[in-house]
């Protein structure tokens, strides 16, 4: 109910007046509100819509670029009213948000261009309504992840200074980075296969020798097999060992599931060495022999499906936990009901309710093996029963999971067609770069053959002076040319004896070919200086520091008039108590709640001072703004930078705000 | 409804309800669904009547109203609305059980929503009206039951209200007694025949002569 709640506020004042009799000392002054300002209606001019509203509806939220004297930046004298030159549909949710006190997020429109028009208006996204908020969040977190997803790429370019460990990290996480580690993985899927493969064979009988019945392969040639699988261990070991060394954190590693997968996978091998061919234990060995088959898990660092499939049972956990313990339910109730429905009939198979338990699954799974079946008539009458709800049962929480499992392919889907994507889209940046850069090049040189055919030209040749590209063409090429001009480097002893130029590839090239020694930058200076533009600008949007619109306005500034009631209210607050026991001062009214709040809160708050209702302040006179509760810390007072929204789009996906300034 | 009657229609409820699931008839809208459809759109009195009932001008009653509206689109306020808005004044404490109080002086025909008119009316007089009105009305606030009589049970809800939106981050720090303290001090003052409860002469009586309280009176002349 975060509304306008100035509104409400001469409602509030008036039902002071149920304090007056209690209170035991005389009240403040109350402010006097002299400028009387008639409620006026206020045009804004959104790139030309018009819209209007009243003053006072604006006037609700102060924290805002409309609410706060920001807007007069936009005043429009001839035409006495306020023009933007913003979307005017994105406009029309923000205006609603004035009006009616919730922000909605209109589904049709991107994400990112929102999030712009917020910012701009000074209105932070947390307020969106219940309504719309889901929906706002699932889409950011989208684009975020698209977002990483490019930076990611970026980060898979070999950086320069990594040591053998990490080369060795990145070959066994990525195996396309070189040919060392394909052929690394390829050798493992390898070896993976052939272990389980044997693991299979071994069981197998193989013929029969002419005293012994049929063998399984195992007992025939032992020595083989044991020769495979000694091979396979050590060659698992050895990969296992090599991770270990090269993983960045050892103790996380020995954490992974993959790690655990690796040593349950080899661990059989290495008991079976160390224990004696002792007939009491050789049993408990054969079972561990079933661990071997652990190996196959292995498979999952080589196939992404396999990866995504147990994803998705690790997300669906919860579902699969509701399906498990429902179906248990359902087998203990129907193993007892048929248990004594059956306990007349003589020659009965239902000799105990666990036995029924085998009969009970095998029916609601609509297996029906037959080799439990009900005998009289009330048995029957429950079988049926109990294979009808077990349809029901099972049914219900699969497409829970099936659609959880397509939600994840589909993501990873659209990483893949993301990254076919970017490629094509990079080129045509490449393309494009280029164009221009020989834009500028060929205006240079044009220039120079323009102030050639100045200084030497006829008047004929004047009308030859190739006629320059257009104004902002040239003033960016006049911008390229100071650049040049600026970057003054040690005189090298080759062509450039004046400043860093803009040259061509092929001139590049050739100049690095014969200055082996020299020390020009690592690529064009051309491109280099593209590429710093371009980061910026992305460095830009990715972090955006967003300064709160009004928190330039210190605390410390003359109180305006609006929040003058507020002051006396504060002051009815205190003085209402008790007198003799309670002399709170202002101040350390505030102090307490200070600290209280900040207490309570974590580190990661909103310094949600944007557009959370009026009346903020309590203590309007410098100690700084409180609010309405839940989401607002007051900055200490007399804080002198205004703490900054940072978004960062590289911390963790979950939370997305963080102070920085606290 | 008597107990037989009552059981007679659960059993005719369930019955119907098994004959539906066994025939495989879709559960059709209950009817009490459609009484909830008609929500409650109340429309105050003419601008006319209102600016004759109470001592605001047009242009106020048209400001006032147009706060009102957005706030309550309904046309009335309920008391959890009532308590939201209430408690967005006094983030550090706990405004519900005034806010509870102030909702029922304001509800002058009890039917447990503030409308318009009710609230324009209160706000008439508590800004525009004689001392003499606004010491009614404020006795009406404490007098929680509306017998005519502040009884010292009534005085102490009212005081632990009030104390209640302080909060807790006062100093100095609140005590269990400091309420019923004022409550002492306030009766010593008003209960000038030490009976016990405070009458509306008694009370009215004893405002007038303390001069802190009469100026108070007159501190949200301006307000709106």
């Amino acid at each position: 109910m975060a509304t306008g709640v100035a509104a409400w506020l001469p409602f509030a004042r008036a039902a002071a007046i149920g304090w007056m009799p209690v209170a035991n000392c005389p009240m403040p002054i109350a402010p006097r509100d002299n400028s009387k300002r008639q409620d006026e209606l206020i045009i804004l001019n959104v790139s030309g819509r018009r819209f209007q509203t009243w003053r006072t509806t604006l006037d609700r939220y102060p924290d805002t670029l409309l609410g706060s004297s920001e807007k007069d930046f936009f005043y429009n004298e001839e035409t006495k009213e306020y023009f933007f030159d913003r979307d005017p549909d994105a406009f029309r949710s923000i205006l609603n948000f004035y009006r009616t006190g919730k922000l909605h997020y209109p589904r049709h429109e991107c994400i990112s261009a929102y999030d712009e028009e917020l910012t701009f208006f000074g209105i932070i996204p947390e307020i969106i309504g219940d309504c719309c908020y889901e929906e706002y969040k699932d889409r950011k977190r989208e684009n975020l992840e698209r977002l990483q997803d490019d930076q990611e790429e970026n980060k898979d370019m070999k950086l320069p200074n990594m040591n053998f460990r990490e080369t060795m990290w990145r070959a066994f996480e990525n195996p396309h980075t070189s040919t060392m580690a394909l052929v690394f993985y390829y050798v493992t899927g390898f070896f993976i296969a052939i272990s389980v493969i044997t693991n299979v064979v071994e069981t197998v009988p193989c013929g029969s020798t002419a005293n012994q019945k049929d063998m399984p392969c195992g007992e025939r040639y032992t020595v083989a097999f044991f020769c495979m699988d000694t091979a396979c261990v050590m060659i698992f070991t050895v990969e296992y060992l090599l991770r270990l060394f090269a993983a960045p954190s050892r103790y996380r590693f020995m954490r992974s599931v993959m790690s655990i997968i690796d040593v349950v996978a080899i661990l059989p091998y290495y008991i079976g060495l160390v224990m004696t061919n002792n007939e009491d234990v050789s049993g408990a060995f054969v079972t561990l022999r079933v661990f071997r088959v652990f190996r196959i898990f292995k498979f999952s660092r080589h196939s992404q499906g396999l990866r995504i499939l147990g994803y998705t049972l690790k997300s669906c956990a919860s579902e699969l936990g509701f399906l498990l313990f429902s179906l248990t339910m359902a087998i203990i109730i129907f193993a007892t009901v048929m248990f004594y429905a059956e306990k007349g009939s003589s020659s009965s198979k239902f000799t105990s309710i666990p036995a029924s338990f085998w009969y009970t699954i095998v029916t609601m799974t609509t297996l029906g093996y037959g080799d439990m079946v009900p005998k009289t008539i009330a048995g029957k009458i429950f079988g049926s029963i109990c294979s009808l709800s077990g349809v029901l049962v099972i049914a219900l929480p699969v497409p829970v999971i099936v659609s959880n499992f397509s939600r994840i392919y589909h993501q990873n889907q659209r990483a893949d067609k993301r990254r076919a994507q970017k490629k094509a889209r990079l080129a045509r940046i490449r393309i494009a770069k280029s164009g221009s850069a020989n834009a500028f090049l060929q205006s240079k040189r044009n220039g120079l053959i323009n102030e050639l055919l100045e200084l030497t030209g006829t008047e004929e040749d004047e009308q030859k002076l190739i006629k320059s590209t257009s104004l902002l063409e040239s003033q960016h090429h006049h911008l390229l040319h100071c650049l040049e001009k600026t970057t003054v480097s040690t005189p090298v002893v080759s062509t450039c004896f004046y400043a860093h130029e803009f040259v061509d590839e092929q001139m590049y090239e050739q100049n690095c070919l014969e200055t082996v020694l020299q020390s020009y930058p690592s690529r064009s200076p051309s491109i280099s200086s593209h590429d710093s533009s371009m980061g910026t600008c992305c460095g830009h949007r990715v972090k955006k520091n967003i300064p709160l619109p009004n928190a330039s306005v210190p605390p410390a500034h003359p109180v305006p008039v609006h929040q003058g009631p507020l002051q006396e209210l504060s002051a009815i607050h205190i003085q209402c108590s008790d007198p003799s026991s309670h002399t709170a001062s202002r101040s350390t009214l505030n102090l307490k709640a200070d600290d209280s709040r900040i207490n309570c809160k974590g580190g990661r708050i909103t310094t949600a001072i944007i557009s959370l209702p009026t009346p903020p302040a309590l203590t309007p006179d410098g100690d700084g703004l409180h609010g309405p509760p839940q989401r607002r810390p007051p900055p200490p007072s007399g804080h002198p930078t205004p703490p900054s929204i940072q978004t960062t789009t590289s911390s963790a996906c979950t939370s997305i705000v963080k102070v920085s300034a606290l | 409804m008597s107990c037989r009657k009552r059981c007679k229609r659960e059993i005719f409820k369930f019955a119907q309800y098994l004959f539906r699931l066994v025939t495989g008839t879709l559960s059709t809208d209950s009817v009490e669904d459609e009484l909830e459809l008609s929500t409650v759109r109340h429309r105050p009195e003419g601008l006319e009547q209102l600016e004759a009932r109470t001592r605001f001008s047009r242009k106020e009653l048209q400001i006032l109203y147009r706060g009102f509206k957005n706030e309550c689109p309904s046309g009335v306020v309920n008391e959890d609305t009532f308590k939201d808005i209430y408690a967005q004044f006094f983030p550090q404490g706990d405004a519900s059980t005034y806010a509870h109080f102030l909702f029922n002086a304001f509800d002058t025909d009890h039917n447990g929503s503030v409308s318009f008119v009710d609230f324009v009316m209160g706000l008439s007089i508590l800004l525009r009206g004689t001392v003499q009105e606004k010491l009614n009305w404020a006795f009406n606030l404490y007098d929680i039951n509306k017998d005519g009589y502040i009884t010292k049970e009534e005085m102490l809800d009212i005081m632990k209200a009030i104390y209640d939106m302080m909060g807790k981050c006062t100093y100095p720090v609140l005590k269990e007694e400091t309420p019923r303290q004022h409550v002492e001090v306030f009766f010593q003052k008003m209960d000038k025949n030490k009976d016990g409860v405070v009458t509306i002469d008694e009370f009215i009586d004893c405002c007038q002569n303390d001069e802190n309280i009469m100026r108070s009176m007159h501190l949200f002349e301006n307000v709106l």
